[in-house]
């Protein structure tokens, strides 16, 4: 058996991890309140303003994907009378649920005070919260944000989602938690955020250079981690980037790649990709090796920025506390239209010099998925750089063939070669 | 040998025929009978026809291509877990069947059309596409002005496509056209439900359906005469079980289905099928702000359905328990597109709640062009006889 082999930041990240779910479970004895909550348009600062526990449902499934929890799960919820076409992410939580809702602690969960319905970028987030306030029957506070099918957001969709954050949430996160929100302390949180997030962009573009020091997917997905989720504004989020901020840097001027799950080091890398989509997570690194296998590097990636752009300029904004969660919610990747994703995409690949876009599709998110194939087609067009499509799912392990995703994984590499040889006889 | 057909019959054929022509001839026709003309299209679930009917244009109800279009070029866009409207929409795109419609509104009801509205715009740069999003917040204050500024850009948008303003007074006489319209649809729904045996589903089905691809006022007239001969309308009465449909407010059955359920022992008696005509239940205000109204009217008084968040929890499946019982419906099937998050996701808290009420109710899914209705009316014969039994 192999031993994974973790960066310090990871072991950091594992703390704050584990301390948040500490928190969570033993909710009952300190008396604190927990809210559920999404990645996307995730409102931390907001609820660490009312000193509300954060609790993200899709993480929870993540964990039970890693942890191989999840196939139970879903055919639990299955069985329970919920469709197999659905996203796996609201099985997996609600057969969670049906067994004990236990924590990956060992501990139960506490029933949520509150589900902040943080409507952005999936429709499937309004259906899984009408489920579990079936269970609940806590108060479920929707912020609704609307899509940028335009491309961008409108000063009526800012006012919008600021009115929603001023009469809805807000006062409804008062009722819950018994505290006064007071702005000033939101503006002390959002200015920790800022920081952070400039040291998450910094990281994320390290992509560019050559050996990349990051897989912007595998092991970026570590990175967003305490952005994404229930750190974000917090003093323990900041010092977590800086630490990765070093630790990339100490790569970068070693000239070094990623450290990989067996220990190793993605140095000579002969592929750079870019890859759209979010991972399969109860083969997560299996997935990773085979792509490190053959010397793959991700470079930079969509799903890292699912819970907010910040590589395209946003910061959370202290001078502006409504307005700049409203455009941070508005601006996640997923909220953004086809043609943007397009943009991004093709500008990745020529920014981060990728040999490529691959897609990993994923079955249970239409947020994501549905499209892809004309993405991938166009993000192609406009490179010249050849694409390529793989099908997996997020936590049930019945939609992850290895064969399959090897296979294609091989010929897409050969693609690259091929291409590459004949822009060399070009030249 | 075949039934003599009767003056209902007639107006069903002839509806049928209209839905059935992928070539869109009678919109077609519409267009090319004046100069200037503009057809715009849109998507299930809900737009406010009134407004596209008062910039003079036509609004043109898109439901995929059903089961009469073979999809060579859309299954290329798609994943096999995606449902089929979108494919078969994009076939009837390259394949230039709606090269004649000049826009195209892509209202909100999921991720598939949501993000169909971009694909279009790549696509066919040449149409003006919009996404159209309606409110989840339901306070007139809030999710109202919103709204009320969303349509005044739609507005805006539909003037800048003809080159002609849209006045208040031209709204307000096309909201009393569709108050007008949704009144008859409702006659017709009622009608169907006092006398099912009178009115079959795929009939009633294509007379609303073919509603969607002619001006309102034909459709008006259209539906006065089919309520007078329904009146008048023979036809046996059998010994059918009495149900309503929901979960089809999207990808459309093929009427292949709708008679297979009847002929499996059920009249139906409801249905949220193309729902656009029916999703406001009143008459929206014909004074005042008419943007205001059309806000208004969404708020306050349009259907539950898959693409509306439901405030509280109390009132989840309200809506369609009391339709139940308005209608005299004695179960429900929930007919669900294979892959809709929509309306799966919501059935099973809507089959939860009817069945709380005591509503005995099925599931079973279908896409737009499933061949086999063996296993379906097999189920829907099986619920019938199971209703009947313990009634
Ligand atoms: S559909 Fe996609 S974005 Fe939505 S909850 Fe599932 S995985 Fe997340
Ligand atoms: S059938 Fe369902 S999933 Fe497909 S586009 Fe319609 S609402 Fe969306």
């Amino acid at each position: 058996m192999t031993v994974a082999v973790k960066e310090p930041s990871m072991l950091l990240q594992k703390e704050m991890i584990a301390g948040n779910y500490d928190a969570i479970t033993s909710a009952h004895e300190t008396g604190r309140k927990v809210s559920s909550t999404f990645v996307p348009g995730n409102l931390n600062e907001l609820l660490m303003c009312f000193g509300i526990l954060n609790n993200l449902p899709e993480i929870n499934a993540i964990q039970n994907g890693m942890r191989r929890l999840s196939g139970d799960y879903i055919m639990e919820a299955e069985k329970g009378g919920h469709s197999e076409d659905v996203c796996t992410y609201v099985k997996a939580d609600i057969g969670m649920m049906g067994r004990g809702n236990i924590a990956p602690n060992g501990k139960p969960f506490p029933e949520p005070d509150v589900l902040l319905l943080s409507y952005t970028g999936c429709y499937t987030f309004m259906k899984w919260f009408e489920l579990l306030r079936a269970e609940y029957k806590c108060p479920t506070l929707m912020l609704h944000v609307p899509y940028e099918g335009d491309g961008h957001s409108t000063p009526n969709m800012i006012d919008y989602v600021v009115k929603q954050l001023k009469e809805v949430i807000i006062p409804g996160l008062e009722e819950v938690s018994g505290v006064k929100f007071d702005i000033d302390r939101l503006r002390e949180i959002l200015a920790l955020s800022a920081k952070a997030e400039d040291d998450l962009v910094w990281c994320l573009e390290t992509g560019k250079h050559k050996p990349s020091p990051i897989d912007a997917y595998f092991g970026g997905v570590y990175y967003i981690g305490p952005i994404f989720t229930a750190f974000r504004g917090t003093e323990e989020a900041v010092d977590y980037y800086t630490a990765l901020r070093q630790e990339v840097k100490a790569r970068l001027d070693a000239g070094q790649g990623p450290t990989l799950p067996d220990g190793s080091v993605l140095t000579d890398q002969k592929y750079r990709l870019v890859v759209e989509g979010p991972p399969n997570w109860t083969s997560f690194r299996e997935f990773w090796q085979m792509f490190a296998d053959e010397g793959a590097v991700v470079v930079a990636s969509s799903y890292t920025k699912v819970g907010g752009m910040y590589d395209l300029g946003f910061r959370h904004d202290p001078a502006d506390p409504l307005r700049s969660l409203a455009e941070y919610c508005l601006g996640c990747y997923t909220n953004r239209n086809l043609p943007s994703r397009v943009d991004i995409l093709a500008q990745y690949v020529e920014d981060y010099e990728a040999d490529g876009l691959l897609v990993n599709s994923i079955k249970s998110c239409n947020s994501f998925s549905a499209g892809q194939l004309m993405i991938m087609r166009e993000v192609e067009r406009r490179t010249g750089k050849p694409g390529a499509f793989i099908e997996t799912d997020l936590v049930d392990p019945r939609y992850f063939s290895p064969a399959n995703v090897k296979n294609r994984l091989e010929s897409y590499f050969q693609m690259i070669d091929q291409k590459r040889r004949g822009a060399n006889k070009a030249a | 040998m075949d039934m003599p057909v009767s003056k209902a019959g007639v107006i069903a054929r002839r509806c049928e025929s209209i839905v059935d022509d992928l070539s869109f001839q009678a919109a077609r026709d519409w267009k090319a009978a004046e100069p200037g003309r503009k057809v715009v299209g849109f998507l299930p679930v809900y737009v406010p026809m009134e407004l596209i009917h008062a910039a003079g244009c036509l609004p043109l109800g898109l439901f995929g291509g059903g089961d009469r279009i073979e999809v060579i070029h859309g299954d290329a866009y798609y994943q096999s877990y995606i449902c089929r409207i979108p494919r078969s929409t994009i076939e009837l795109g390259v394949t230039g069947r709606l090269d004649f419609v000049d826009g195209l509104l892509f209202p909100f009801v999921c991720d598939v059309i949501r993000n169909l509205s971009g694909m279009w715009k790549v696509m066919f740069p040449d149409v003006w596409t919009k996404f159209f999003d309606t409110p989840q917040n339901f306070d007139p204050e809030i999710g109202g002005t919103y709204y009320t500024h969303e349509l005044r850009e739609l507005r805006a948008d539909l003037e800048r496509l003809t080159g002609r303003d849209i006045t208040d007074a031209a709204l307000r006489a096309s909201i009393a056209l569709y108050n007008e319209n949704r009144r008859l649809v409702r006659a017709v729904y009622d009608a169907r439900a006092a006398e099912p045996w009178k009115a079959p589903a795929a009939d009633v089905y294509v007379v609303m359906r073919a509603g969607l691809m002619m001006p309102v006022e034909e459709h008006n007239a259209l539906l006065a005469d089919y309520l007078a001969a329904l009146d008048i309308e023979d036809r046996p009465r059998k010994d059918n079980v009495r149900v309503a449909i929901f979960g089809s407010f999207c990808e459309q059955p093929p009427l292949a289905l709708l008679k297979s359920i009847e002929m499996a022992g059920c009249y139906v008696v409801e249905d949220d099928y193309s729902l656009v005509n029916r999703f406001i239940t009143e008459d929206v205000a014909t004074d005042g702000d008419p943007l205001a109204a059309l806000s208004t009217a969404y708020l306050r008084h349009s259907v539950e359905t898959s693409c509306k968040y439901v405030p509280n929890e109390a009132d989840k499946g309200r809506f369609h328990v009391e339709r139940v019982k308005q209608t005299g419906a004695e179960g429900v099937i929930y007919a669900a597109p294979s892959f809709c998050d929509p309306a799966l996701l919501d059935r099973p808290m809507i089959c939860g709640r009817l069945s709380d009420a005591g509503i005995p109710n099925m599931s079973f899914k279908y896409a737009e062009n499933s061949g086999q209705m063996q296993p379906i009316r097999e189920q829907a014969g099986a619920f019938a006889d199971s209703i009947k039994l313990w009634s």
